[in-house]
């Protein structure tokens, strides 16, 4: 699938460029640094092959926080936040830079499995992606492959929790064997959810979590990223800005692979410094 | 003396361009912020006539301009209301954010000055067709009215500078204003120390004395209106509240 979209990113990126030619796009503006950092990057590089897809991008998450990652299509922050659980790994032409810790360890030392990574930082995508199996084995997978359970009770119990923290538990608690392919757009995202949290992540990757679905399931999730960040560090990608503005303490915008502006998000939406975060917030071109 | 405003709103080089209102991708979100400008620019045009008005009718105790500024107040508040209604579609529609939330945010306090403006100006006829009545006219040397003429200059002219200001966007003649401030308070307190000698020396004079100080009262009010106004100018532009901040906190605010 990446190796379709890559030749898109890099269309959009040229036309980009030739409209911003007369802005300085050298330092990120703001504050990149949080007090209580669970992930910390720093200089970060990303290459597809010969093309720089990040350029040189250092910033905080911070603990038990929302940081939401915006910027226009082909800016970077997809491959960035698929850099914080090692999901580029996969792509052959892949090459990456710089230092990554989680909790001040280096996520990309040889000898950590990007496996039992991905459990410490889960990720949930744009489209809802439940496995083609029962409410319950969705959600129990995760808990199953790692053998965190000994027992059936065990499970039962992670599967309950995990599916009361992602606010569904109540409509589905009839019919936990039914497929999760049949429940709505909105509850197979909360089942992706409850998936992610079965394993007790630390840090919780989403990309355009929302993004496919209607006004009050986007809600239901907005509130639910809310009450998460008591227990996770959330990282989150979004094209809606009013998302971002909604349900994030911190916000790092992207532009042609470079971090542009990061700040707590009550400055960016009110007072951004930079011109181009200005521009795209408010729907400027140039 | 309206002349400067009635220029730099027809120019809207100043304001349009250091907003970057025309650099939406949504043309019509343009028009719809150009509109704003334009509405509070004819407000802002109209309250100064009003005040100009107001003014001079005091000062030449002329009844029949007092009795046109107070019937063409209407106006003003209807402005106050049609601006208020499209700031409020404005927020409802394109959820604006950073200038132009600034830019919304900053219009809807800048008309309730207006407005304010605009109700002083009332006054300043109420008292002009008391004041045709009585004998107070400057022609008999009457200190306390070429103070107010004074003053009056002095505010009327501080009000079209900050229109201006508004107009271009200047964050450094709003600071100039704002910086100036005391100058129109120190004028009122002599004026009232005018009066209440007046008073003491001729107690029939009492009444229309009163007047003249409710006068003097309201351009000291329009003053501080005009102040609120650059420091919304201020706020737009740079994005800092200086609201209840002295002139060395606003100047150190800004440069940081």
């Amino acid at each position: 699938m990446n190796a379709i979209t890559l030749p898109k990113q890099e269309q959009v990126n040229k036309t980009a460029q030739t409209n911003l030619s007369e802005i300085e796009l050298t330092q990120t503006v703001g504050n990149i640094y949080a007090d209580d950092a669970k992930m910390s990057i720093r200089n970060a590089n990303v290459y597809y092959g010969d093309k720089k897809a990040i350029d040189n991008i250092s910033l905080d998450v911070a603990k038990n926080q929302v940081t939401a990652l915006i910027g226009p299509s082909g800016c970077g922050k997809s491959t960035f936040l698929r850099c914080l659980n090692r999901m580029n790994d996969t792509i052959d032409i892949c090459k990456i830079t710089g230092q990554f810790t989680l909790d001040n360890e280096n996520i990309y030392t040889k000898n950590l499995d990007p496996v039992l990574l991905r459990a410490r930082v889960g990720m949930v995508f744009q489209k809802p992606n439940p496995f083609p199996k029962s409410i319950y084995d969705n959600v129990a997978y995760g808990a199953r492959i790692h053998g965190l359970t000994s027992n059936k009770a065990e499970l039962d119990e992670i599967v309950e929790t995990s599916l009361q923290k992602a606010g569904l538990f109540n409509e589905v608690k009839d019919r936990l064997n039914d497929p999760g392919t049949g429940l709505s757009g909105g509850q197979q995202q909360r089942l992706c959810i409850a998936r992610t949290i079965a394993v007790s992540p630390e840090v919780i990757l989403m990309d355009e979590p929302a993004s496919a679905l209607d006004p009050i399931a986007t809600a239901i999730i907005e509130e639910l990223i809310d009450e998460l960040k008591e227990k996770y560090t959330i990282a989150i990608v979004t094209h809606s800005m009013q998302q971002a503005a909604r349900v994030s303490q911190h916000t790092a915008y992207f532009h042609m692979g470079k971090l542009v502006e990061m700040g707590k998000t009550e400055d960016i939406f009110t007072r951004p410094s930079h011109k181009l975060t200005e521009n795209y917030i408010t729907g400027r071109f140039g | 003396m309206t002349t400067t405003t009635t220029e730099s709103t027809n120019n809207p080089s100043g304001f349009t361009k250091k907003l970057h209102l025309d650099k939406h991708i949504s043309r019509r979100f343009n028009e719809e912020l150009e509109q704003v400008r334009t509405l509070v620019m004819e407000m802002g045009a109209l309250v100064e006539q009003q005040v100009n008005d107001g003014l001079s009718a005091v000062l030449n105790a002329d009844a029949k301009l007092a009795v046109k500024v107070i019937e063409r107040d209407h106006e003003v508040n209807s402005m106050e209301l049609q601006i208020d209604e499209y700031c409020t579609q404005i927020l409802a529609r394109r959820q604006p954010a950073a200038s132009d939330l600034r830019l919304i945010v900053s219009v809807i306090k800048s008309i309730t000055d207006l407005e304010r403006m605009g109700d002083e100006s009332v006054k300043f006829g109420r008292n002009a067709i008391k004041l045709a009545k009585g004998n107070f006219a400057e022609e008999d040397g009457s200190r306390p009215l070429i103070e107010l003429r004074h003053l009056g200059k002095h505010v009327s002219e501080t009000l079209n500078k900050a229109l201006t200001a508004y107009a271009q966007m200047d964050v450094k003649a709003a600071l100039e204003i704002i910086k100036n401030d005391n100058i129109v308070d120190e004028e009122f307190d002599n004026i009232s120390r005018l009066l209440v000698t007046k008073m003491m020396e001729s107690p029939r004079e009492i009444k229309n004395a009163l007047r003249v100080t409710w006068c003097a009262r309201a351009l000291e009010r329009i003053g501080d209106h005009t102040t609120n106004l650059c420091e919304y100018i201020v706020y737009l532009v740079e994005g800092k509240d200086v609201r209840h901040a002295t002139i060395e906190q606003i100047k150190a605010s800004i440069s940081s």
